[in-house]
């Protein structure tokens, strides 16, 4: 299941998730996963509701433990790391929610975010620029923002301690199409700064088109991994929705 | 005439109780630990003043100078050690940890200084007070108190709007995952809110001393009116704590006025009335820390 990664030219790997589980009690929710996130790319993690997509990204950003596997960042391993030691290396997670400060005003939410920011092209000046909306209503309450504003705080939150992979979890979730479009617009000035983006959709279409590798989850273990392009929607819904809608017994052994 | 002394002395009383019930509010809103040992660590403050500022040196009205950071280097040790531990369980093992060490402070402070009363000695500065007119008379002791509640809770409320640690001690309050998400070690961030809200009971302890005689078990009665501040005013609002002990000090004073045996009484009955009425308090908002 390494193929798809080894096609792709050789570009330095920056996050290295390796034979991960993870459990809730005695429920397995993560079951052996591996992927790799590289420089500039964008990783796409689909599956249903319950497939272990935002515990995996939980367990990478640091606020849950696995139970066996490892996760290392640029060569080193950070599977013992604690969360606020791993964003402070360059891992930051968009959670999902958004899990905003709602005491706090815009600007002082992404002063939160920067506050042990590490060097590089963002600031809060540059989060502006990316959603120039933000400057008339930086001394606002985030609470009185619509949903889509608030995701925008919180993807420029996570920017600004800027981050070398940036994990996203459910950015579409309860938004409007056009709303969900515009945030989406963001990515490819996020990946053109050398950033990894691992993100996670319940939307398969979002993933797809933005994505340049897709890895789909079905309860906890990996169904399909693949480019976007070389994918049939045939069996990405085999992979989505596990073999037992039709019964193709090959959908479970290619991954 | 009459009615307004009983509100200025009511004003007086409130400043103490505010000072008294700041850090508790502070406490619950950030680690939402309800500290039952609040009472008691302020009455510890008091016997360190009586008992330690002398072997150090100093006077036992500059005590404070001493013993307020002394508290501050505990509160930060205990939130790191005891505290999370208890934290990192369920908030039901919280609340024992808190109460054991309730338990623990009475019963080796009579151990150590018996169940004698003890009070801060300052001198003749006790007695003094401004004769306002022939009914009001204000004591120095109590100005310098109320004083201080209204310049400590000013300056908190300065520290955690404005400043950077302030910041990240409302975002912890607010969320403290997305916290870690953003770098911040909430273990620490707790550490500093409860250096802080010891720092504050050190000082109201040490007024308390100042004021009335105090025995070991003196902490449990006065963790009492520091709830009572604090759910008047609103958990989680600073100005609302100050607001709290101010009613509660009028009430008491109102309550006194007719009959001394109502003064307690009357303080109880407008708690309940506001908690019958206004839940959440005269300046709370739901759950976070406030402004």
């Amino acid at each position: 299941m390494d193929g798809a990664s080894k096609e792709v030219p050789p570009r330095a790997d920056l996050l290295v998730v390796n034979e991960l589980s993870v459990y809730h009690g005695q429920l397995c929710a993560v079951d052996n996963v591996s992927l790799r996130v590289g420089e500039g790319e964008v990783l796409a993690i689909i599956g249903a509701n319950g497939a272990g997509k935002s515990t995996l990204l939980f367990t990478i950003a640091g606020l849950h433990r696995q139970k066996t596997g490892t996760i290392s960042y640029r060569g080193d391993d950070i599977s013992r790391l604690v969360a606020h030691r791993r964003v402070r290396r360059g891992i930051s997670l968009v959670p999902e929610g958004r899990r905003l400060f709602n005491s706090l005003s815009l600007e002082e939410n992404l002063k939160v975010g920067s506050h042990k920011a590490a060097e590089g092209p963002f600031d809060i000046a540059s989060i502006y620029a990316l959603f120039p909306w933000m400057v008339d209503r930086r001394h606002q309450k985030v609470l009185l923002l619509s949903g889509g504003e608030q995701q925008a705080v919180a993807i420029g939150r996570a920017l600004v301690a800027n981050p070398k992979v940036l994990l996203l979890d459910e950015v579409s979730l309860g938004l409007a199409p056009i709303v969900i479009e515009r945030l989406y617009e963001v990515i490819p000035d996020i990946v053109r700064q050398g950033i990894g983006v691992l993100l996670v959709e319940q939307d398969v279409a979002q993933g797809l088109r933005v994505a340049t590798r897709v890895h789909c989850l079905l309860e906890g273990k990996t169904s399909l991994v693949g480019t976007p392009a070389e994918l049939t929607s045939v069996e990405i819904e085999h992979a989505y929705f596990g073999s037992d809608l039709h019964d193709t017994p090959s959908a479970s052994e290619t991954s | 005439m009459i009615w307004v002394n009983v509100v200025v002395q009511g004003l007086l009383v409130g400043g103490f109780y505010a000072l008294f019930a700041c850090g508790l509010s502070l406490m619950f809103g950030v680690m939402k630990v309800i500290n039952l040992a609040h009472g008691d660590m302020a009455v510890v403050a008091a016997y360190a003043a009586v008992f330690l500022a002398p072997k150090l040196h100093v006077a036992e009205v500059w005590a404070f100078i001493v013993i307020v950071p002394l508290f501050a280097l505990v509160g930060y040790l205990l939130q790191r050690t005891l505290l999370q531990k208890a934290i990192d369980r369920d908030p039901f093992t919280t609340l024992l940890v808190t109460f054991g060490l309730s338990v623990v402070i009475e019963n080796l402070l009579l151990e150590i200084y018996s169940g004698n009363g003890q009070s801060v000695n300052i001198g003749a500065l006790i007695a003094k007070s401004w004769q306002v007119n022939s009914i009001i008379y204000v004591s120095y002791v109590s100005l310098v108190v109320l004083g201080a509640a209204v310049v400590v809770l000013g300056a908190l409320q300065l520290f955690l709007s404005r400043t950077s640690t302030g910041r990240l001690i409302r975002a912890v309050s607010d969320d403290r995952e997305a916290a870690q998400l953003c770098g911040a070690n909430y273990k620490h961030i707790f550490g500093v809110a409860a250096a802080i809200a010891f720092a504050t009971v050190a000082l109201a302890g040490i007024a308390y001393g100042i004021h009335t005689e105090f025995f070991p078990t003196s902490g449990g009665g006065n963790l009492l009116y520091a709830f009572e501040a604090v759910v008047i005013g609103g958990i989680g609002s600073l100005w609302g704590t100050l607001i709290g002990g101010v009613a509660l000090g009028i009430a008491q004073e109102f309550g006194a006025h007719f009959n001394p045996a109502y003064q307690y009484l009357a303080g109880n009955i407008l708690f309940l009335v506001v908690l019958a009425i206004r839940p959440q308090g005269l300046f709370g908002r739901k759950g976070s820390l406030n402004e």
